[in-house]
């Protein structure tokens, strides 16, 4: 009968799914068996005779660090204004990239009447700042610029501009267009709509993304040390690379890194919890 | 002191507003009556250059307010205040800020991009809140008030603009009866009063018998009455809303009966004989 054509067809068709599910599995098993083969070949050691060995260095840190004794903390608080220095590229360069992303959002949404032309050029612009990550740019700046701070911060700051502007655009999109029309009968010009229609709508969620943009941009500028952008990751390139006898330096410098991202991470999730939750209050 | 000529709206193949034409001589409180899509919003919001005409011109004392441009434009915009339905308040905003900005046109954009409104500012939008009865919410944000609140402050904010005249956009389709009554009072007194003409689109007939010298109804497009209120006859009411004979208005009406609720304190009284339909 008809049910029981029914069922012969999807008895079959759910075969044929098993066979696809068992083939793509194989495929997948073939491309990691053979991508390992190929990488360890070509490894100057082998990935099993180095797995033993993964916990020496982690090891050897910790009981260098164990025995400075109590001069560890003497360590923690002489690589401190380095940790600052690094701080500091993470604020300026999240200050002026949010800065310049609040510009690129307002020109590039349509729904705070932003020029019809300008929209689709800014929205490129955006596209290709975001595109560079923050080491790419900064190799290349410090190429240009040489070794200090300032290449770091123009660095992570492009690329904030990029990040937060496609961010700034999307909250955007979803205001409610009601105060821009009040204020456009009043007369109001485009600058004074901006102001007074649309901040005070995506302030809030702005300085949301701002805070999350900061501790992304913390981590960024202590990776950009390793390139020679100074800061903490100038100074744990350098204590990594002389291997042993530094260890103790380099667990002072990792748990420096480590209590700072807690702190800015606690500090701003609790903040932006107060905003939203304000924001929703209303 | 405003003709309207051939006054044309076509969005796509729809003719919203189809050569309307009529003049207002002195400043009266007119009402524009029709259903929902006879192209009354689209004519008010013509007026205010929020939504561009198609053809013809509207002409303020002679000048051709439908080709103004630019700094022009936004100057006539401060000159014929808008209120709004949904009020279109700036939510985050306090109360006495929002008023304010009614006078943004007046203000260097630098200047106001700091927020700095002189002390000449609060008076007068204090002032205003005063004569609409809400000078006391004044430090509030517009989102925590009601309805009627906001739209008090929305008609505060387009007394601040010092019109030539105010054109209110079913102001009380979203307010209950009561709320209803104090936003009339208030547009019927701000006409007495100062003298200013108010073009107001209403829902339903009774409002507008009760609080308008002067009816205009409206049906796809088209006026299809232009009077006085008890000059309207029955038929054309019912035209008017596209009711059959068995409609009966005062089911939805918001109007309250003047009689019964007292005196209000405010100067716009009505005519409360014709609130009997």
């Amino acid at each position: 009968m008809a049910v029981a054509a029914m069922e012969e067809e999807i008895l079959s068709l759910r075969k044929r799914r098993q066979l696809y599910s068992l083939i793509g599995l194989l495929l997948v098993v073939a491309v990691m068996v053979s991508g390992y083969s190929k990488s360890n070949d070509m490894n100057s050691g082998g990935f099993l005779q180095g797995l033993s060995k993964f916990f020496d260095y982690p090891g050897e840190i910790v009981v260098e660090a164990w025995e400075a004794g109590p001069a560890f903390f003497g360590l923690i608080i002489q690589y401190l204004p380095a940790m600052l220095e690094t701080l500091n590229i993470a604020a300026v360069a999240t200050l002026l990239g949010a800065a310049m992303a609040v510009v690129l959002a307002m020109a590039s949404t349509r729904n705070v009447d932003s020029w019809g032309p300008l929209i689709p050029v800014v929205r490129r612009m955006m596209d290709i700042m975001r595109a560079f990550p923050e080491l790419i740019i900064a190799l290349f700046l410090i190429f240009v610029l040489g070794s200090s701070p300032v290449p770091a911060m123009i660095a992570v700051a492009f690329h904030t501009a990029g990040a937060l502007g496609k961010l700034f655009s999307e909250v955007n999109e979803n205001i409610d267009r009601k105060p821009i029309e009040g204020l456009s009968a009043c007369g109001a010009n485009w600058l004074q709509r901006i102001r007074y229609a649309v901040m005070p709508q995506v302030a809030p969620n702005y300085l949301s993304y701002f805070l999350l943009r900061l501790e992304i941009n913390v981590r960024a500028s202590a990776i950009l040390g390793f390139v020679g952008a100074g800061g903490i990751g100038q100074e744990l390139r350098r204590t990594i690379g002389w291997g042993q006898g530094a260890g103790d330096e380099t667990a002072a410098i990792f748990v420096l890194l480590f209590v700072t991202i807690m702190i800015i991470d606690q500090a701003s999730s609790y903040l932006r919890g107060k905003l939203v939750g304000a924001g929703r209050a209303h | 002191m405003i003709q309207f000529q051939d006054v044309t709206k076509t969005f796509g193949s729809r003719t919203a507003v189809n050569k309307v034409s009529f003049n207002i001589d002195k400043p009266q409180m007119v009402g524009i009556i029709g259903r929902s899509g006879a192209g009354k919003s689209t004519l008010l919001r013509m007026i205010n250059r929020l939504t561009p005409a198609t053809s013809g011109q509207i002409l303020f004392n002679d000048r051709d307010i439908l080709s103004l441009k630019g700094g022009m434009m936004r100057r006539w915009q401060r000159d014929c205040a808008m209120v709004f339905q949904q009020f279109n308040l700036v939510p985050r905003l306090d109360e006495v800020t929002n008023v304010m900005l009614g006078r943004l046109n007046g203000h260097g954009t630098l200047k106001s991009l700091f927020n700095i409104f002189d002390q000449d500012d609060v008076k007068t939008a204090l002032a205003a809140l005063d004569r609409l009865g809400i000078a006391q919410e004044a430090p509030k944000r517009a989102e925590e008030l009601s309805g009627g609140q906001q739209q008090r402050v929305a008609i505060a904010r387009a007394l601040m603009q010092d019109p030539h005249m105010i054109l209110a956009d079913e102001p009380i389709a979203s307010l209950d009866p009561m709320n209803a009554k104090i936003v009339m009072d208030a547009l019927r007194e701000i006409h007495e009063r100062d003298n200013k003409i108010v073009i107001c689109n209403l829902h339903t007939l009774d409002t507008a018998r009760t609080y308008c010298d002067r009816v205009i109804g409206m049906r796809d497009g088209f006026i299809v009455f232009d009077g006085a209120p008890a000059a309207l006859p029955t038929d054309v009411a019912r035209e008017i809303n596209g009711a059959d004979e068995s409609f009966n208005e005062a089911a939805t009406s918001t109007a309250i009966d003047a009689g019964k609720s007292g005196s209000q304190e405010s100067a716009g009284v009505m005519t409360p004989a014709a609130a009997a339909g």
